[in-house]
This record gives structure tokens, C-alpha cells and sequence, in this order.
């Protein structure tokens, strides 16, 4: 069966999306991912989806499945390198993506996950390591 | 205006979403449409197509470029033999959804069209126009 890859990376997984997916593989990667979150225990998921020509609602609901799936395994997601004109189109079709990180390229999107997992490792006084909204 | 050349293209499976955005981002390319108006029409084509898929249990996309003398342009029409749309105000709505998904579908491909024209008796099926122009 066709799979995107993921890459393990020291505490995070990075996948880079390459293929313009059906929704079945997109399916498949939103498992996968989440399988793949808790067998290897990493604390950040980066998703490059540079080479995406087109973001649509569903691979948008999917970022943002993942993003919360992620999330409740105590992990951080950030996507990075989207186009200007997928992002321009995004905005105008009316998908925000709430609750998804983003960022520039994937230098940045690691650093962004590197001090969210030091901001979450400091003693805090609720115990739980994470700070309360 | 003059039609330029058409094509039909069924939708029968999440494959053939694919199918469509590639047909209409070749054709986007070839009417001489921007890196962003080609985005916007393809990223229109695929919600179309998957309404077409998931609500009308399969159907049809008609591509067809467009000369009107002084521009060209894009139509595409989606149609599919489903249970139709009962409310068109309310499936036009942002947000509102009965199949599960986003509510963003209609209401997103018609903000990314030039022109937009939806049809849908109950019973009988939908179809959906939407035109881009370069």
C-alpha cells in the first residue's frame, strides 16, 4: 500500500509530503503519524508541505486532526514551508487552521519545537511541566 | 464567447479528485492563469469534486476554456445524479456541513471563482458552474 514516509529526527518526526494525495493516503498518514507519535515518544512533529501545490479542506482538516492528536500525546506540530499561493488560497476559501503551529522553512520549525519541549520540561508549580492558558 | 475545447472527466473514486486538479491545473496553465489564480481554481475544483463524490455518490466534471475576445478563461461544472440540495441558502452557508467535514466546500469554491452558478433539484442531483478568468 502507498505510504508518506516519516523520518525520526532525535525527539521529533518529520515528514515531508511529496505527492499531490488522494484522501485515502491522507487517511493513512494521520494514522500512521499518531501510531508513529507514541511507539517512538517524540515530543515534536514537523510536516513540510513545500511541495504541496494546493491545500483543500479536507488535507486542511487532516493538518488539524493531526495537530490535535499530536497534541493530546503531549506532542508539538509545526507546519512548515507553504506557498504563497497555497496560503493566499487558504485564507480566501476560509481555512485557518486553528490550532496548527506554523512556520517559515524547517530550520525554523525546529526551533520552534526544540523551545516548546524546553518551556515544557521546567518545573512549574502546577506540577503538570505546561503552562495554563 | 467561444469555447475553446472541452472535457469530461467522471469522479468515481478519491483518485479521480486527484485526476481532476491535475486536468484543471494543466489547463489553468495553458490559459496563461497566475500561480495564484491557478491555485484558486484548483483548489475550487477539488472541494467540487469531492462534494460530487461524497454527496452525489460520483459524477462528472466538464472542463472548458473560454475565449471571450478580449480574455480566456476556465469553466468547469461539476454534476452528479445524487439526492440534490434541499436548501441551497443553508448549504451555501460557511460552516454548515452534513456530511462531516469543514461547512467550507461550496461556500469556499464560490469566494475562489469569478462566477459561480449552483443548480439542484431534490431527487434528481446538483450541479455546480464556476468560471475563472485570466
Amino acid at each position: 500500500m502507498e505510504r508518506i514516509p516519516i523520518l525520526k529526527m532525535g525527539d521529533c518526526l518529520l515528514v515531508t509530503i511529496q505527492v499531490d494525495m488522494h484522501d485515502r493516503l491522507a487517511m493513512t498518514l494521520q494514522d500512521d503519524l499518531t501510531t508513529r507519535v507514541v511507539e517512538t515518544r517524540a515530543r515534536g512533529v514537523l510536516i513540510d508541505i513545500s511541495a504541496l501545490d494546493i491545500v483543500d479542506s479536507f488535507i486542511g482538516r487532516m493538518l488539524g486532526y493531526i495537530a490535535a492528536m499530536a497534541r493530546v500525546l503531549d506532542a508539538k506540530t509545526v507546519l512548515v514551508g507553504m506557498q504563497p499561493s497555497v496560503a493566499i488560497t487558504l485564507v480566501e476559501l476560509g481555512l485557518e487552521l486553528p490550532g496548527v503551529n506554523t512556520a517559515l522553512n524547517v530550520e525554523r520549525g525546529m526551533e520552534l519545537i526544540k523551545s516548546a519541549i524546553a518551556d515544557g520540561s521546567k518545573p512549574s508549580r502546577n506540577g503538570s511541566g505546561k503552562r495554563r492558558a | 464567447m467561444t469555447v475553446l475545447r472541452d472535457e469530461v472527466v467522471p469522479i468515481q473514486s478519491s483518485e479521480d479528485i486527484v485526476m481532476v486538479r491535475q486536468k484543471v491545473r494543466e489547463w489553468a496553465i495553458q490559459s496563461g492563469f497566475s500561480l495564484v489564480d491557478q491555485t484558486k481554481i484548483v483548489t475550487a475544483a477539488s472541494e467540487l469534486a469531492r462534494n460530487a463524490l461524497q454527496y452525489g455518490k460520483g459524477g462528472e466534471a466538464r472542463l472548458e476554456a473560454l475565449n471571450d475576445g478580449a480574455r480566456r478563461g476556465l469553466r468547469l461544472t461539476f454534476e452528479d445524479r445524487g439526492p440534490g440540495i434541499p436548501d441551497m441558502q443553508l448549504a451555501l452557508r460557511d460552516g454548515y456541513s452534513t456530511g462531516g467535514g469543514l461547512g467550507l466546500g461550496l461556500s469556499g469554491a464560490k469566494r475562489l471563482s469569478n462566477e459561480f452558478a449552483l443548480e439542484s433539484e431534490p431527487g434528481r442531483g446538483t450541479r455546480v458552474m464556476i468560471a475563472r478568468w485570466k
